[in-house]
């Protein structure tokens, strides 16, 4: 080094001393930095002219054909070419899963497809003349109901789908119908549209319908759902009838409502806590390609961001940069929360980063807790056990600790202090403990399941 | 364990020698020894002594001390005990009065003495200590059900081993695997690496010998249960089968004693579950853990069928004994060890008493727990005491509301 200084600039002794201070700043460590438009987030949110979004989760028991409903929806609706559509069918049937076909646009993953069930969610996005949507696929097997919840909290409305044919309706019913229809009652959602799906099964039998609106109706609104809320299509995903266009079967002359695609668009603006600090639950952390070693995607729960930002992500509480943002997979300069994103980031080691972590700003953390007070609604009888709580992507073993009451259902006052036991439907106040600081700051959902089933779900206080 | 020589007098003091031959009786030797016992073991103790010209030296040297103990220290982990305390004999290197901490060995005998002093400080060999006793010696060494069980989901893998009285969380894999996505591979390429630490993991802790020549040496490999939500497990199997078939044939050998279970997500908690499959009931049917997993379920549903007839948390159930409802004809105590592990002598008399009442007076059934297993631990969450009563009894309100 020194020779080679000396023989560049011998006389210039000041360069000299540069070279050598400059040694001192030297680092393994290749900082990258981005400059930031320092734009003004919200004022460029309100000048955008975009389309209303919406995103809506889809649930239902297994098989009773979500994905294939959503990959009907998508590709009626032109977001999906003929050509991928094609070759997924000639591959289905390859294989003899001929009626998968439309399954596999949101089913990508190997094991889905050769099992024909959907394990994680699925994102995809559509539009109408006014309207952009993002769908977000669930899985209905039991087994996979935490990835349902990371889904439902994604969603401002849910589409609940149900099997007509006979026998399977009884069985879902029993089955993921009620807990996931449960579930994102207490996740927050309002809107729920029921699409009765395989009538072509039963030959559009009306009286068949009315039966599963009765039962499901009834059901819906004592979980919690408003009437005007809560609306039925009948319609068949395979065939494609009633979801964007309408049936030219003859047996399905009787029914003159919305097609499952009006109804969608009947879905009113949502509004989201836009000005509030930044969080953002990382559901993915993933290579973006040569060019983004590391990506993190997600749905911006409140706040707005941009490129150049320095964000903390906890619990880890490291520190990164936002190097770009995509939004929808359009790239973009800024996001604001209700947003589906993606960041691509620099300066931050993918160790630290885990699906469940929040992404905050340094000014407003969130906080890490090990213990929490939450007042929940009891789905099975509740004492002090084990447990997992949920919430988005975030999952963490955890136990009951301490009853503090039982609670009145409508006014909150305590009627018994320290309960033995819960029983369903009732409402407590419980304290929980985790093994391990989880970010979590109220208000905020939370879902708690044990031994593979929804135990409890309510509001950390 | 072996017991070498038991000289306890009918009040209830006197000595035991026993000789532990494996690890899992230092976690019995952890629960008979209490502060304030005399325990007498084989040590080394560092001597240093100082010459008239001012150099030291130092020696260590084989000794036999005895000491009153004052504090343990247990390692699950490494099944490693430590017993500090004050050395009573005199030798020629020690004085009285010095401190020494016992590390207890493998197949080296100790002496422990409790006694009952002149006032009842002490509680010496009562009721509960004589039944552990009994649990810690194995005469025939048949009791030896032991496996392995790996509980996982997508990214996280818990390694743990159980044992008669104990299950140790032997490793955590955690990896973040990428989800599925449009066109990509990563979630399976994730997946692979998942498996392969998983196993590699595995592989190491068992001390599993990869080499196709030790094939020949028939050891007998314990069963290994691999439990999942959804296909996490299932897919593991296969990943060691492929394995198996290409790069390691020693694998070969593991792959009989592989049961794969359902479970209801990658966390201890689920141990529960795996333990009651099927499956696994087959084969470790009798063990004393699966009894106490069976315990606590048939508990917590008589709390869910008839909250009345069930009651946990130490006042409510002493409350119930009082009563008469922990007697003949189905009433069931139970109890987690920890509560006997207590360091304050009335606390464990307390205990002691109401076991004694319970089996002696009211004819019901006691069972006490092991605080390191699953079941264990879900009995520490109700307060570490429970009962199955005869006949519904209603609770006071007051009387537990006192206690926050």
């Amino acid at each position: 080094m020194k020779s080679k200084a000396a023989a560049s600039k011998p006389g210039e002794k000041k360069a000299q001393g540069d070279l050598a201070g400059g040694m001192n700043n030297l680092s393994v460590e290749e900082k990258v930095t981005v400059k930031s438009k320092n734009l003004n987030v919200l004022d460029e949110y309100n000048k955008s002219k975009r389309k209303k979004s919406a995103n809506f989760v889809v649930i239902g028991h297994v098989d009773a054909g979500k994905s294939t409903l959503m990959g009907r929806l998508l590709a009626d609706q032109g977001a999906i070419d003929q050509r991928t559509l094609d070759k997924y069918r000639k591959e289905a049937e390859k294989i003899g899963k001929g009626s998968f076909a439309l399954a596999w646009v949101l089913d990508q993953g190997s094991e889905e497809r050769a099992r024909g069930v959907t394990i994680d969610i699925a994102t995809n996005k559509f539009e109408t003349d006014n309207t952009a949507f993002t769908i977000v696929d669930a899985p209905g097997h039991r087994d996979f109901v935490p990835n349902m919840i990371a889904g439902a909290s994604q969603a401002d409305f849910a589409v609940l789908v149900i099997d007509s044919s006979i026998g399977k309706f009884e069985s879902g019913l029993k089955g993921q119908t009620k807990e996931h229809a449960l579930l994102v009652r207490s996740m927050g959602v309002q809107k729920i549209i029921v699409a009765v799906n395989k009538m072509d099964a039963v030959q559009w039998d009306k009286e068949r319908f009315t039966e599963i609106e009765q039962q499901i109706s009834s059901f819906l609104t004592t979980a919690g759902f408003q009437e005007t809320n809560i609306s039925f299509i009948p319609c068949s995903g395979v065939l494609g009838d009633n979801i964007t266009r309408r049936s030219a079967e003859a047996n399905a002359s009787w029914y003159t409502g919305r097609t499952l695609i009006e109804e969608l668009e009947t879905s009113e603006p949502y509004t989201h806590a836009l000005d509030k600090p930044l969080r953002m639950t990382i559901g993915d952390v993933f290579r973006g390609g040569v060019q983004n070693p590391i990506s993190i995607s997600g749905r911006i729960d409140a706040g707005s961001l941009q490129i150049g930002d320095q964000i903390l992500t906890m619990p880890s509480g490291e520190k990164a940069l936002i190097r770009s943002v995509e939004v929808d997979s359009e790239p973009s300069d800024w996001a604001v929360a209700g947003q589906n994103v993606t960041l691509n980031l620099a300066n931050i080691d993918p160790v630290h980063l885990r699906s469940g972590d929040v992404v905050c700003r340094a000014s407003a953390p969130i906080p890490t807790i090990t213990t929490f007070t939450a007042k929940v609604l009891a789905f099975e009888h509740l004492m002090p056990m084990l447990v997992d709580v949920h919430r988005g992507r975030l999952h963490v073993p955890a136990r009951i600790s301490k009853m503090v009451a039982s609670l009145d259902k409508a006014s909150g006052a305590p009627l018994k202090k320290r309960p033995k036991i819960v029983s369903p439907g009732t409402v407590a106040r419980v304290v929980v403990e985790m093994d391990q600081a989880v970010p979590l700051e109220a208000p905020t959902r939370i879902v708690l399941r044990s031994g593979g089933t929804t135990v409890a779900a309510g509001l950390l206080e | 364990m072996r017991l070498i020589k038991n000289k306890i007098e009918h009040n209830g003091s006197g000595t035991v020698t026993l000789c532990p031959d494996e690890p899992e009786d230092m976690w019995h030797a952890y629960n008979l020894i209490r502060p304030s016992d005399v325990l007498r073991a084989s040590a080394i103790r560092r001597i240093t002594s100082t010459q008239e010209t001012g150099s030291t030296s130092s020696a260590r040297v084989h000794l036999t001390l005895e000491i009153r103990v004052k504090s343990l220290d247990f390692d699950p982990q490494s099944s490693q005990l430590h017993v500090s305390g004050q050395i009573m004999n005199e030798t020629a290197h020690t004085k009285i009065g010095q401190f020494h901490t016992l590390d207890l060995e493998l197949n080296r005998n100790f002496t422990l003495e409790k006694e009952i002093g002149a006032n009842g400080e002490g509680v010496g060999w009562d009721s509960i200590a004589v039944e552990m006793l009994k649990d810690a010696v194995d005469e025939g060494g048949k009791r030896r059900a032991e496996a392995i069980a790996v509980v996982m989901q997508e990214g996280l893998a818990h390694i743990c081993f159980i044992g008669q009285f104990q299950t140790i969380m032997k490793q955590k894999v955690e990896m973040s695997v990428p989800r599925k996505r449009q066109g990509g591979s990563d979630h399976d390429k994730g997946m692979n690496k998942f498996y392969r630490v998983t196993l590699e993991t595995l592989l190491r802790q068992m001390d599993f010998n990869t080499s196709i020549t030790s094939a020949s040496n028939n050891e007998s490999v314990r069963p290994v249960l691999l439990a999942s939500p959804g296909f996490v497990a299932a897919g593991f199997q296969k990943y060691i089968q492929s394995e198996a078939s290409t790069t390691m044939p020693g694998l070969k050998r593991l792959l009989p004693s592989i049961v794969v279970v359902h479970s209801a997500s990658g966390y201890l908690n689920s141990l529960s579950e795996v333990l009651q499959s099927p499956a696994v009931k087959n084969m470790l049917s009798d063990t004393k853990y699966a009894r106490e997993t069976r315990l606590m379920d048939d508990f917590l549903d008589q709390l869910r069928k008839e909250t009345n007839k069930a009651t946990y948390g130490p006042r409510e159930v002493e409350s119930a004994v009082e009563q008469g409802a922990v007697g003949r004809g189905g009433g069931i105590l139970i109890m987690s060890n920890r509560l006997f592990r207590s360091q304050d002598v009335a606390e464990r008399k307390r205990w002691v008493s109401l076991v004694d009442r319970v089996r002696d007076v009211e004819g019901g059934e006691v069972r006490i727990l092991s605080s390191d297993h699953e079941s264990g631990r879900r009995l520490d969450g109700l307060g570490g005491i429970a009962a199955l009563l005869t006949f519904p009894i209603i609770e006071d309100d007051l009387d537990s509301e006192e206690e926050t």
